[in-house]
């Protein structure tokens, strides 16, 4: 009898309309294969347009909150926790996977592929995240980090007819499989040891954040759980590309698809962010553990990203490994959000919401300018390839230089704000180390930021071409009508967003 | 707040901006090129109105005309508030009167792409105008860079000699420049303890606080270098005669004569007043760097150029020299010598900008920068050598123009504070007056060179033309007026730094007064 008043009870937390948007994007997915199988095969080019349209629209809903609200509680017997930050990162994750739809089916065009599947692992790697963000146990945020990763081996080696495309995914799959093993061997040591009954605070569900969290109160020097602790990090920090677990990053960006290379840049490392955020409130009595390993981390990735970007010819090497330097920039919002007493450590947390806004809009901005460039071979893309681009096609040349732009941190675009709000957040925690070496990586990065705008609008000297032999630049794709709408709306709102931050401002810094 | 009817001051800031977005949605060149004229006008008109309303009596904290705006960041202290007081408000002149002359000389020139040049440099005179009537110094970095920006692309695409290795190097060093003054400026917002960027609030809770005399020094430091490399601060200053030596001539104006005065400004609007130990703990090595490094080694430097264009160039960073000296005096004579800076930076604005005018019309009659090809244009082009030999007297110095008023101000604030700097930094009077009177001897006197008479035969040399005339007489007239009449501008800047000017013990945190 009372085993049934407790499932009766698991029963009733049970709100499904609390995940409602995730299971419409899991429906979607469903339905877009429903669709490939009536339809004849000569209308499957409006399955990519369902896909997008479908996004949009769950996404209006999200943003006009159509759903019901479930803000502060738990539901699922607590493996859900749903915050403000959460429904933040839900619309962060759709808008991504929306993007990466729209830059798909230009991709998707150049190659003899089938087109289908793609749209469908988006989705279902879009609600995989959506969940992850708002996770509240070990469980949920394994699952669905799993469901993530394992979706992405599939997109990482997508273009399966090229070689480059399959050793990414090679990569992938085994580094992937290194940071899983990590993660799990942390949380293992975690509940393993929060499950000992000699010690104080245990229990028996110390998988939850809450439980495992009054545990670590109650046990702040315990070396099982700090060993735990660091593992479960060092999982994370291959989900967001901290050094020094960024080895696979330059080989499988430049292999995976170009849309997926922007897939893994943005939505895979915000996923990484909005764990570590909730890891950090949870592993906050470790708190002198978790910010030094953080602090060092920070460093070194910030230096890392940008050295090793400075040498690098291939464009999407080159995304990649700037990319490595954007978390740590991301990761001394971090640390200053742990280390900043609570009135203002919502700040510093709304100043990460606010750079990685801005990191979504000016990286998609540059991968769809490098979507439109790529030719038949995706993971051939040369800097030297986007030379005279300011002349021949104006627009994309506009849109790279603001997405660059911004990516530098520049005013008045919206990434240089994202910047500042880190900074201010890192100075009032005391952090001048750390923005010391910030300051240092901003200015390297200047170099290939501004080596990659030059190279798209100053004219250089190009060796004319000989009799028989073809121009070595991939033919540019022209912007069609989706694309076209996509890349503008980008473009402006990373300009809007550097003068005026209006509401989201608002929103963010007063949560 | 305001007493005007329409913000003049955001209305100064928006028309270039929006013009330039008109002109980028694809108006036609002819059209362009009015709506440029009109936005550029504009601009200038309204700083003029403005310096002829300002009365000195002051509606909010020394600044009139205040207004302020929220952009979503009232949070962390941000707000857009626009004001003038005596120190920017002749700035503001200086950026408006500029940027027309700029502008109209951009106009008339037949550059490549002439649309787009246009839209960056009313991008670039948008910033300006922002920058001077920012109250806020979180805006007033943000328009700094705003206006930037563009001069880095124009470097790039419509650049002469060396264009890419200018543009980057310049690039990295004024990013380098730009970041340490953020984090300066941030750090002042911090420590404060006010919570916010707007200077007046900033300044009221120093005045009430304080701030402890170490906080101040390293404060300083970081602006005085960060604020340094953009004015080319000796030894930071090696991008800036490569850059205006490759950058097109609008560009260089503008860029010379107006943005970098930027790091002048900061440091004598926000840096002198609210971290008065930090400059007297700074004052000597920064005026050892200024007259050893700027005044005389990059004076004999130029003594040794032979292109006009860079020699212009070096004299810029040689006079910035005599602008660090004017700032250090501030402990040993008060605000006297500051106020010989503000003079100093706006006749220094108008004489290089119409220096570097003149250096591009010499340059598309000799197709030539180098001054050893030419010779003997005097003959052929009496107007233009005639406004060359005025610009030239201008940055020597010599009385009736603006910049006599502004060094001979900061010779006698220096006296008090070191004799030997000042004897040292008086000859450097005489090391530009070498170099001038050199470069207007080779280019417009003596006989022609063998280069420039090939040059001259196949293409005849003309005087000035109208609309070359234009900009240069509106600088010319610029300098002249303020020579004449130097009052015009001293007297709302003296009120204005005796109400910002607190003594350094005003300052001073009140834990380390007692103790």
């Amino acid at each position: 009898m009372p085993q049934l008043d407790l499932l009766k009870a698991a029963a009733e937390s049970n709100h499904w309309t609390a995940i409602l948007p995730e299971l419409l994007l899991g429906c979607l997915a469903l339905f877009l294969l429903a669709l490939e199988l009536v339809l004849p095969k000569k209308q499957h080019g409006v399955i990519p347009a369902v896909a997008i349209i479908g996004q949009i629209g769950i996404l209006l809903g999200l943003l006009l909150r159509l759903y019901p609200s479930f803000n502060g509680q738990y539901t699922f017997s607590g493996l859900l926790h749903h915050t403000s930050g959460g429904e933040f990162m839900r619309a962060f994750f759709l808008l991504s996977s929306t993007f990466v739809c729209v830059l798909g089916t230009i991709a998707l065009a150049k190659q003899k592929m089938p087109r289908i599947e793609f749209f469908n692992i988006v989705l279902v790697v879009s609600a995989a995240m959506m969940l992850l963000a708002q996770s509240n146990n070990f469980i949920l945020l394994f699952v669905s980090l799993e469901t993530v990763t394992v979706g992405f081996y599939v997109l990482v080696s997508y273009f399966r007819t090229n070689p480059l495309s399959l050793e990414a995914g090679l990569k992938y799959l085994i580094t992937g499989a290194l940071s899983s093993g990590l993660l799990l061997f942390g949380i293992v040591l975690l509940y393993g040891v929060a499950g000992n009954p000699t010690l104080p605070g245990s229990s028996a569900n110390s998988m939850d954040f809450t439980a495992l969290h009054t545990f670590l109160a109650a046990n702040p020097n315990n070396f099982l759980a700090a060993l735990g602790i660091v593992l479960v990090l060092s999982g994370v920090a291959f989900k967001i590309g901290a050094v020094p677990f960024q080895i696979w990053i330059p080989d499988v960006y430049q292999g995976a698809p170009t849309p997926v290379t922007a897939f893994l840049a943005v939505a895979s490392k915000a996923a990484g962010f909005s764990i570590l955020l909730a890891l950090m409130g949870v592993f906050a009595p470790y708190k002198h553990l978790t910010v030094t390993v953080l602090s060092l981390m920070a460093m070194a990735t910030i230096l890392f990203g940008n050295l090793a970007a400075l040498t690098q010819h291939n464009v999407k090497r080159l995304i990649g490994l700037s990319g490595v330097s954007h978390a740590g920039y991301l990761l001394i919002g971090v640390v200053a959000a742990s280390v900043l007493p609570a009135n203002l450590a919502g700040q510093a947390v709304g100043a990460i919401y606010f750079y990685l806004f801005a990191y979504l809009l000016a990286s998609f901005a540059v991968f769809g300018v490098m979507t439109h460039l790529a030719g038949g071979d995706d993971s051939d893309q040369e800097l030297e390839h986007y030379s005279d681009l300011g002349k021949t096609h104006p627009f994309l040349g506009a849109v790279l230089a603001i997405g660059l732009g911004s990516l530098a941190g520049i005013p008045p675009l919206a990434g240089f704000m994202g910047k500042l709000l880190i900074f201010v957040a890192a100075f009032k925690a005391g952090l001048h180390g750390l923005l010391i070496v910030a300051i240092i990586g901003v200015v390297i990065s200047i170099y290939y930021y501004f080596g990659w705008i030059k190279a798209a609008f100053f004219e250089t000297w190009r060796a004319p071409l000989l009799e028989g032999e073809t121009d070595p630049r991939p033919v540019r794709t022209s912007v069609g009508l989706a694309a076209g709408v996509m890349l503008a709306s980008l473009a402006l709102a990373t300009v809007v967003l550097g003068f005026y931050q209006g509401g989201l401002g608002v929103w963010l810094l007063n949560r | 707040m305001n007493s005007l009817p329409v913000d003049l001051l955001l209305l100064s800031i928006a028309t270039p901006l929006v013009a330039a977005l008109a002109i980028s949605l694809g108006a036609p060149l002819r059209l362009a090129k009015g709506i440029a004229t009109v936005a550029f006008a504009v601009p200038a008109l309204i700083a003029l109105f403005l310096w002829s309303r300002f009365s000195g009596e002051t509606q909010h904290a020394t600044y009139a005309f205040y207004t302020v705006y929220n952009t979503g960041l009232q949070a962390i202290g941000i707000h857009l508030s626009l004001g003038l007081n005596g120190i920017s408000l002749p700035l503001f002149v200086l950026a408006g009167v500029v940027g027309l002359a700029a502008g109209l000389y951009a106009i008339q020139s037949n550059a490549e792409r002439l649309k787009t040049y246009l839209v960056l440099l009313l991008v670039m005179q948008g910033g300006l105008m922002g920058v001077f009537a920012s109250v806020d110094i979180f805006f007033f970095y943000f328009f700094h860079e705003l206006a930037l920006i563009p001069t880095f692309i124009m470097v790039g695409i419509w650049g002469g000699k060396d264009r890419n290795y200018a543009a980057m190097k310049m690039t990295i060093y004024l990013t380098a420049g730009a970041m340490l003054s953020l984090i300066g400026l941030i750090a002042l917002y911090h420590k404060s303890g006010a919570n916010s960027f707007d200077l007046i609030t900033l300044r009221e809770a120093l005045l009430a606080h304080g701030l402890k005399a170490g906080v101040q020094n390293y404060i300083f430091g970081l602006l005085m270098f960060g604020f340094g490399i953009l004015v080319s601060l000796w030894p930071f200053h090696t991008w800036a005669p490569l850059g205006y030596g490759a950058a097109p001539s609008s560009a260089a104006m503008l860029h010379a004569g107006v943005l970098k005065k930027f790091g002048l400004y900061g440091l004598v609007q926000i840096a002198l007043p609210l971290l008065p130990l930090g400059v007297i703990e700074w004052a000597r090595p920064l005026a050892i760097l200024a007259v050893v490094g700027n005044l005389l080694v990059i004076g004999f430097i130029t003594i040794a150029q032979r292109d006009l264009k860079q020699m212009v160039g070096y004299s810029s960073v040689m006079h910035m020299g005599y602008a660090f000296l004017g700032l250090t005096t501030f402990a040993a004579a008060g605000t006297f010598g500051i106020g010989g800076v503000v003079l100093m930076m706006v006749a220094h604005g108008f004489s290089v900008a119409l220096l570097f005018l003149l250096s591009t019309s010499v340059y598309h009659r000799t197709q030539t920068f180098d001054m050893t090809e030419m010779g003997g244009l005097a003959q052929k082009a009496p107007v233009m050598s005639a406004f060359f030999v005025a610009a030239t007297m201008a940055s020597i110095g010599l009385p009736g123009f603006a910049n006599f008023w502004g060094e001979l101000t900061i010779f006698f604030a220096a006296w008090k504070f070191s004799p030997l700097l000042t004897t040292l930094a008086v000859t450097g009077v005489v090391v530009s007056a070498v170099y001038g009177l050199r470069s207007v001897a080779r280019v417009f006197f003596g006989p022609q060179s063998e280069a420039f008479a090939k040059v001259a035969a196949e293409k005849p040399v003309t005087d000035l033309t109208c609309c070359e005339k234009l900009p240069a007489l509106i600088l010319l007239a610029a300098l002249l007026f303020v020579g004449f009449w130097p009052k015009s501008i001293s007297t709302p800047l003296n009120s204005a730094l005796e109400a910002i000017y607190h003594p350094p013990a005003a300052v001073l945190a009140p834990a380390e007064t007692a103790k």
